[in-house]
């Protein structure tokens, strides 16, 4: 069993979003950076089934030198080795090819990624890279299971879910109950320091969207208290100004 | 121009999210084409038209469920090389995520997804989507010749003026590996509004106390007509199915007025819900962080508040 695990390398879900250079660039001052936390989910699964069938895990991050520190996390929580492709992702789909081409180079069964990336939120990269590698892909995943050559996974959809079977390889964008976050113990991250992480010059440059700038949401007008024992003026709220009843 | 929209439907009925998508096409362009999937009834079908559609392309082959990826990204696919589109759009949702990034590779086209605006076309193609969950914006610049959009919900008002569309069957060529992904069942709940498609949406958290006081929340739910919504820990606890989770990790939800009771208001639950036009925090603690986050507040106990709330909005609507 070879399973890739593709993480980001994101702000901590408490950051607060902020930029600079006349809002062309990111404000990283003061800002923690974990693994993207879809993508911890799909690398916990990959713990389990490697312990499961055995084989090996690597993981991959498309990102510039500072990522190192989170795809040692991925290395201590349990991936045997890790590729990082060193460019900026810029694009979505500069980002999938960079994957798409480190899977046809390693005969993986298993691509396993977040449903989506909490930074740029667009859910396409499983997409793209399993069309890019013309496979099967699924998202969001919230079981996986592998018997033989099949791999057997339940989908979120809208008010439910499905039950789901098909031959490997795929690609998988996973989401909970997945599997459980897991935190490196200290012979994770003792072992991490010597496991290899091999870096690799991006393939080509090709990308179909460029960001001119970012915007800051309008700020909140502010909050209006009600008294709990007078609903009736919160009724009248609801029905002058938010028009809703 | 000519713009192609893809629809999904829910139990028979096409989605308001989709409708939507369909008016945001009309905005765009004189011809806008729609193309949905599975068995529909004409009035549904009618709907598409009075929202800016001019044609419909209906799949109806039974081979083809909608939610599945391939044979679905297969099928657009074809009509948009047939057709010769430049641009779709679709509304965002999981599915969409997945199949406008397959579309987008086979007929090579640049995708922006969470779009929250009409695209500015005066010096090429940009358009303005939602990052960071809902914390920032970005002006993105699609500079592929085809295009494809997925739009966030409440971008644009439906339009009801259009007339009735011509409906035309249309057929696709699958191959085998569109449909190697097998369905062995599908659970849902029928008969509810689904979460991402509500208007109004009244969500618990952990200040309810467990599972067995939700029918306070479904009463207020009920009277608003909304849908129904949680908190990470009570999906995590069971109290309620994962689907209802909201936040970061869960649900992305856009509604006119988002009901938050017993919710402390984590940086991670309000990142699910930041892009609501009103927000309503019930919590008994007045130093709960939701409160800075919302529209208006009540300082309260839930146990007391929801049912006084359901009873007045009941009356109001006679
Ligand atoms: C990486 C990561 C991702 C996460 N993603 C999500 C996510 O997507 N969604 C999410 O929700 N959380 C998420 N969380 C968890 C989040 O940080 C909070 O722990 C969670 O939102 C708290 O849920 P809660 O508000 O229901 O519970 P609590 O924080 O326990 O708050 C309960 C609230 O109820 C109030 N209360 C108690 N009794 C009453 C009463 N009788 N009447 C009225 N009010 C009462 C209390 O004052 C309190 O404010 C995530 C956390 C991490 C680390
Ligand atoms: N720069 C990157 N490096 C490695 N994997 C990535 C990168 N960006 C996105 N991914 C993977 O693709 C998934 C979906 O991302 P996105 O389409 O950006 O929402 C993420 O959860 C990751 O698993």
């Amino acid at each position: 069993m070879k399973i890739l695990v593709c993480i980001t390398h994101v702000p901590d879900t408490t950051s607060k979003i902020s930029f600079v250079d006349e809002d062309t660039l990111f404000d990283k001052t003061g800002v923690q950076f974990i693994i993207g936390p879809y993508d911890d989910y799909a690398l916990a699964r990959a713990v389990e089934l490697k312990e499961q069938l055995g084989g090996s895990i690597t993981a991959l991050n498309v990102g510039l030198v500072e990522t190192e520190p989170t795809i040692r996390k991925a290395l201590a929580i349990g991936a045997d080795e890790a590729i990082r492709i060193d460019a900026e992702p810029k694009d979505t789909f500069f980002v999938a090819y960079q994957i798409a081409q480190v899977v046809k180079g390693g005969d993986y069964d298993l691509i396993l990624m977040g449903r989506e990336s909490i930074d740029f939120n667009g859910g396409q990269v499983h997409g793209m890279v399993g069309e890019l590698l013309g496979i099967p892909s699924v998202s969001p995943v919230m079981h996986l299971d592998v018997e033989g050559n099949i791999a057997k996974l339940s989908r979120e959809i809208e008010g439910g879910k499905e039950l789901l079977e098909v031959d490997l390889p795929i690609v998988a964008g996973c989401q909970e109950p997945i599997s459980e976050w897991k935190i490196p113990n200290m012979r994770g991250i003792m072992s991490a320091r010597s496991k290899p992480l091999k870096v690799l010059e991006p393939f080509g440059d090709k990308q179909k969207t460029v960001v001119e700038n970012f915007i800051m949401p309008a700020a909140k007008r502010g909050v209006k208290m009600i008294d709990a024992d007078n609903v009736d003026e919160l009724v009248n709220l609801l029905k002058n100004e938010a028009k809703v009843l | 121009m000519k713009v192609l929209v893809f629809l999904e439907s829910d139990e028979g009925r096409i989605k308001k999210s989709s409708l939507e998508a369909t008016s945001y096409a009309a905005e765009i362009a004189r011809e806008t084409v729609a193309m949905v999937f599975g068995e529909l009834d004409l009035s549904e079908l009618n709907k598409v038209g009075s929202a800016g559609a001019k044609k419909i392309l209906h799949v109806t082959d039974s081979n083809f469920d909608q939610s599945n990826i391939m044979a679905v990204s297969t099928a657009i696919a074809q009509v948009f090389e047939i057709e010769n589109f430049e641009l779709m759009v679709m509304a965002k949702s999981s599915l969409a995520d997945s199949v406008s990034a397959r579309v987008s590779i086979k007929v090579d086209a640049s995708v922006a997804s969470n779009v929250t605006n009409l695209p500015d076309m005066a010096n090429g193609f940009t358009v303005i989507r939602s990052i960071y969950t809902g914390k920032a914006f970005a002006r993105t610049k699609l500079t592929s010749k085809k295009k494809i959009l997925t739009i966030r919900k409440n971008t644009v008002p439906i339009l009801e003026n259009g007339s009735d569309p011509e409906v035309e069957l249309f057929q696709p060529n699958l191959k085998s590996s569109d449909t190697a992904v097998k369905v062995l069942s599908q659970e849902k709940s029928s008969g509810d509004i689904l979460l991402p498609e509500a208007d109004i949406v009244v969500s618990g958290g952990r200040g309810l106390k467990g599972p067995e006081n939700w029918g306070m929340v479904e009463d207020l739910a009920g009277a608003l007509s909304a849908a129904t919504g949680c908190s990470k820990p009570v999906s995590d606890m069971d109290w309620r199915p994962h689907h209802e989770h909201v936040g970061q990790t869960g649900v992305k939800v856009s509604p006119v007025l988002y009901v938050a009771v017993g919710i402390s208001g984590a940086i991670q639950h309000l990142a699910g819900v930041n892009s609501s036009k009103f927000i309503l925090v019930i919590n008994k603690d007045p130093e709960a962080p939701f409160f800075k986050a919302a529209d208006y507040g009540i300082v309260g106990d839930a146990f007391d508040v929801l049912p006084k709330l359901t009873k007045a909005i009941n009356a109001a609507q006679g």
